[in-house]
């Protein structure tokens, strides 16, 4: 059994959010529907010291779509046992299957399902999967202008990036383990990061 | 519960595991996943092409596929080998939501004229006919009444691939007997006059692969990741951080760049730039550690003891900086009053930028279109002076930094003839040549001409938005364009119903770059040539800026002369061969670029040229083209103009005209800024659905400035000053300096009946004045009071 993974490196992301639009252009996501989703984590104040102004503000981003968990949550919690996890380890809704009941929204930690109204089932990133099997990358990595992404086996993805760090504030990976390797920006990690908190919900 | 609410389950703990698993060749019956196949395999072409540029900083590449006539998918760059020398030219989330823009129900479909009043945005169709035929008689009208003069053809940079853009629209002109000239832009306009004055040239950049020699790289108020300064700017920048390079960011806000690629981010207050230059000048001469040697041997007017012959009496740059001459020594304290910035910071960052073996100050472009943007270009030009960084690999010289050794991309080579009309004004005072252009003097920037024998009475606007929309003080120039005593006859050629267009006489309905051939090659940097094969025919009765044109020279009996015979392919045959003789002398013919579908031509950069290398080596037989030949720190040519308070010998902090530290302040608190923003190209994309979705046109204010005004996040707010106000929703951010509030401009501009702007152009606030040796627009000086909106 295969396990695909991606991997981010948090540290090179300025949130463009050009994997978001490639994923929607490759996958046609209506417009409201984002299968891969960036969130902007800010912490830190500001302080007035005589005429200057004192900050200790940081910042870093996190590019998230469905990890394709090794134990995906919503499949287990899908009562129309609509998602199911393939050979190459892909996490799949089979729309013949889905009610649209929500569920797995619900339940995934990362909230990667998302309702496709128009249609009346749920919907999420499927991998690129028809790329895959053309042995090319999903759509989101080959796009990133810093090139943040990566993909590939989570063995190896494992073995090549050393640098690796669970960020803040994503969910614990002992709940779902998730096939999502990322390397911390330096500011995900500062232990004044007390009062961080995703900055960015309205364009989530 | 919200989908986005993923943080409340960090705590769940799971049970066991159930794996169901199946291979993706099984579930292929499944109808979702049968179209998702069917759609990747059943296109029936892939061309890969230029990213439409609209005057972005990036020139990238797409491969655009095709489904039954229509753009069904965009992809980008996907060349193998991805490397320093010959990256990918990635596209960003601009040109892949490309299709939004193509396919936007919004286009503009059939010629129209105006109905109602003008500005009111009634049209009715007419015929193709009625449309060429109504512009060669005005075109005529307005040449025999007030002259070649009267017509104005004006910046616009909505297309920008040879064949689509205004350059048709000049060439036509041209052959016409001219129309009014212009120079400078909305861009650039101060840093490309300031930089000759220190170095006789403007390219002053080396190939940014040399950044990857660099020790330390200020990034100072340059965004590149959003702005796309360059396609790969980021990732160059990337590459030298991983060697071992520190970059820090000097900018009010905490940009998309200052996140991903810097050690360190210095908040300053806008439009104090060279306080701090100075401050850090300060620093490095007092600390004994600026490059004697080099400022020696290759520079004037330093200290007293090398003033150009005929100036020794007069104030050297050391003299400035320690105050022998007003009394106020440039110290970090008196900066930090100014800039905001501690002066423990100030100190730090002048030693690791004067003490690195080689190192890079990259100025961006916000800082010079400002009050007094000259002496922020020339005061960066100046540091890089005085640590000895020109002509160095590692090293760069600041100021504009057009590419060694030749310019870089030549940007537009579609042939446009020469102007029988000499005169050129400024292309920021084209409302001062609607209301007094007869009036307008060498002091008001009028070039070729002792005077105007006419105000501009007809503007023919293509691919441009900058009448209305990007123009400063929207309000004052919705006045002067309603007034059809002025200019008489307004045409817009456009892909939609901009806020300019709203206001035309007569709209020309253009195609899209995807519609016609053309080819672009980098913005600033970059050594490739992209070509833009025509993807699919212009829909409805759109046609190319180019076939436009032509059609009306035939209509004025100038179609051979205009066309040549040739056609928009025709003529990307012939301009390729402009790059064989210059740049490429390698290119292969179009026919085969064609074929092979390969998008793109480019030259590995493997030894990257440095900007005056020749200089540094041997000043004496390599002199600048300044009047000493040498770096001017002292500018003779700049003192004997004679405007000492705005437009001094050596670069100098001048308070800005509107500043939080003058009256103005009193009612106007908050120092408003403009930045570009991630989603659009200034004012084109700025209806593209997807990306409003992700980047919402906001109001980015500062939690302090919002505490004491009880704002919350998200609430509607009001932006206003004399000039005008603006309604939009607020994000509270602490990635911004107090004090200073950020509007991204290029949103379209929708008065409410109020004439609150709803749409959130930042153009509503600004002013039309100009700065004052370059004439340049200082649409980033603006103050103004935010309040919540209770409508």
């Amino acid at each position: 059994m295969e396990r695909l993974a991606f991997y981010f490196d948090s540290g090179i992301c300025s949130g463009c959010k050009t994997c978001q639009i490639a994923c929607k252009d490759k996958n046609d996501l209506a417009t409201s529907i984002n299968w891969r989703r960036v969130y902007e984590v800010t912490s830190g104040d500001w302080e007035r010291k005589g005429n200057a102004w004192i900050s200790n503000v940081k910042a870093y981003n996190i590019s998230m779509s469905c990890n394709h968990c090794e134990d995906p949550i919503c499949m287990r919690s899908c009562p129309a046992k609509a998602i199911r996890r393939s050979e190459q380890g892909i996490v799949l809704i089979e729309e013949s299957k889905c009610m649209g009941c929500k569920y797995c929204e619900w339940t995934c930690p990362y909230s990667a399902p998302q309702f496709n109204k128009s249609k009346g089932i749920m919907s999420k990133c499927n991998l690129c999967f028809d790329y895959v099997e053309k042995d090319k990358n999903p759509s989101c990595v080959d796009a990133c202008p810093t090139r943040a992404l990566d993909f590939g086996d989570y063995e190896k993805l494992n073995h090549k990036y050393t640098n690796k760090e669970h960020l803040y504030p994503l969910p614990s990976d002992k709940i779902t383990n998730p096939s999502m390797i990322i390397s911390p920006h330096k500011d995900a990690l500062c232990e004044e990061n007390t009062n961080a908190q995703i900055s960015n919900m309205e364009e989530i | 519960m919200k989908r986005r609410d993923f943080l409340k389950w960090g705590s769940i703990i799971t049970g066991g595991t159930l794996f169901s698993s199946y291979l993706v060749s099984e579930l292929l019956k499944d109808d979702e996943i049968l179209h998702a196949v069917k759609s990747h395999t059943s296109f029936e072409k892939m061309i890969r092409v230029g990213c439409p540029s609209h005057n972005c900083g990036g020139r990238c590449l797409l491969k655009v596929y095709i489904k039954e006539g229509v753009i069904a998918r965009i992809e980008t760059d996907d060349r193998p080998n991805d490397s320093v020398e010959d990256p990918q030219l990635r596209a960003c989330l601009r040109g892949r939501a490309y299709r939004q823009r193509q396919y936007h129900p919004d286009r503009l479909r059939y010629p129209m004229k105006r109905i109602g009043k003008r500005g009111e945005g009634q049209f009715e169709r007419i015929s193709w006919d009625e449309a060429t035929n109504l512009m060669a008689e005005k075109l005529a009208y307005f040449k025999d009444k007030y002259g070649n003069e009267s017509i104005y053809v004006p910046y616009g940079t909505g297309s920008y691939s040879q064949t689509n853009g205004k350059w048709s629209a000049n060439r036509l002109m041209n052959l016409f007997g001219g129309s009014l000239g212009y120079y400078n832009s909305y861009s650039w306009a101060c840093i490309s006059k300031a930089t000759p004055y220190v170095y006789g040239t403007n390219i002053s950049g080396n190939q940014r692969q040399d950044w990857l020699n660099s020790e330390y790289i200020i990034m100072w108020g340059w965004n590149p990741s959003e702005m796309r300064d360059g396609t790969n700017s980021e990732f160059f920048l990337k590459k030298a951080k991983e060697k071992g390079a520190k970059i820090i960011c000097i900018d009010p806000r905490m940009t998309l760049s200052a996140v991903s690629l810097a050690d360190e981010w210095i908040p300053i207050r806008p439009g104090t730039d060279t306080a701090l230059m100075s401050a850090m000048a300060y620093v490095m001469i007092t600390e004994g550690i600026h490059d004697k040697d080099f400022l020696e041997k290759y520079c004037i007017g330093f200290d007293k003891s090398q003033m150009p012959p005929g100036f020794e009496q007069e104030e050297s740059y050391k003299d400035y900086i320690l105050g022998l001459t007003d009394k106020i020594p440039k110290t970090p304290e008196w900066a930090e009053t100014i800039t905001g910035i501690p002066t423990s910071n100030i100190i730090k960052i002048a030693r690791e930028y004067a003490t690195a073996k080689a190192a890079v100050l990259y100025q961006g472009y916000g800082m010079q279109r400002r009050a007094y943007g000259e002496q922020a270009v020339r005061g960066g030009c100046v540091l890089a002076a005085i640590t000895g960084n020109v002509g160095i690999s590692g090293g760069w010289a600041s100021g504009i930094a057009l590419q060694a050794d030749d310019g870089g991309p030549l940007w537009n080579v579609f042939p446009m003839g020469s102007n029988p009309v000499k005169a050129q004004i400024p292309c920021f005072l084209w409302s001062e040549a609607v209301l007094r252009g007869t009036e307008m003097t060498e002091e008001e920037g009028l070039k070729g001409a002792d005077k105007l024998n006419s105000n501009i009475k007809m503007i023919w606007a293509v691919a441009s938005n900058a009448i209305i929309n990007q123009h400063g003080n929207i309000n004052r120039t919705v006045e002067i364009m309603k007034d059809e005593s002025k200019v008489e006859f307004f045409v817009v050629q456009d892909n939609f119903l901009t806020p300019t267009a709203k206001f035309a006489d007569l709209l020309l309905p253009a195609c899209t770059q995807f519609e016609t051939w053309g080819m672009e090659d980098g913005w600033k940097y970059g050594e490739e040539l992209i070509l833009q094969p025509k993807i699919t025919d212009p829909p409805w009765e759109t046609k190319s800026d180019y076939q436009i044109c032509a059609d009306i020279a035939e209509k004025l009996g100038l179609k051979e002369k205009f066309t040549e015979g040739k056609n928009e392919k025709e003529w990307v045959e012939e301009l390729i061969e402009t790059y064989r003789k210059s740049r490429f002398p390698e290119i292969p013919k179009l026919d085969e670029f064609e074929k092979s579908n390969i998008g793109v031509y480019s030259v590995p950069v493997t030894k990257p040229r440095i900007a005056f290398q020749d200089f540094r080596k041997d000043p004496e037989k390599n002199p600048l083209s300044t009047p000493s030949g040498k770096i001017e720190i002292f500018s003779s040519r700049l003192f004997e103009m004679n405007k000492p308070e705005t437009i001094p010998a050596v670069p100098k902090y001048i308070q800005e005209w509107e500043s939080p530290f003058g009256e103005e302040a009193k009612k106007f608190p908050l120092q408003i800024i403009g930045p570009h923003y991630m989603p659009r190209v200034h004012s084109t994309l700025a209806n593209n659905d997807w990306l409003n979705d992700i980047f919402p046109q906001r109001v980015f204010i500062n939690a302090i400035d919002a505490q004491e005004r009880k704002i919350k996040n998200g609430q509607k707010i009001r932006v206003y000053n004399e000039r005008g106000s603006l309604i939009l929703p607020c994000r509270i951010t602490k990635r911004i300096l107090p004090g200073v509030v950020a509007i991204p401009q290029g949103a379209w501009w929708e008065p409410d009946k109020n004439g609150n702007d709803v749409g959130g152009s930042v153009n509503t606030l600004t002013s039309e004045k100009w700065t004052p040796l370059a004439f340049g627009n200082a649409q980033h000086t603006i103050m103004a009071e935010v309040e919540i909106y209770n409508g």
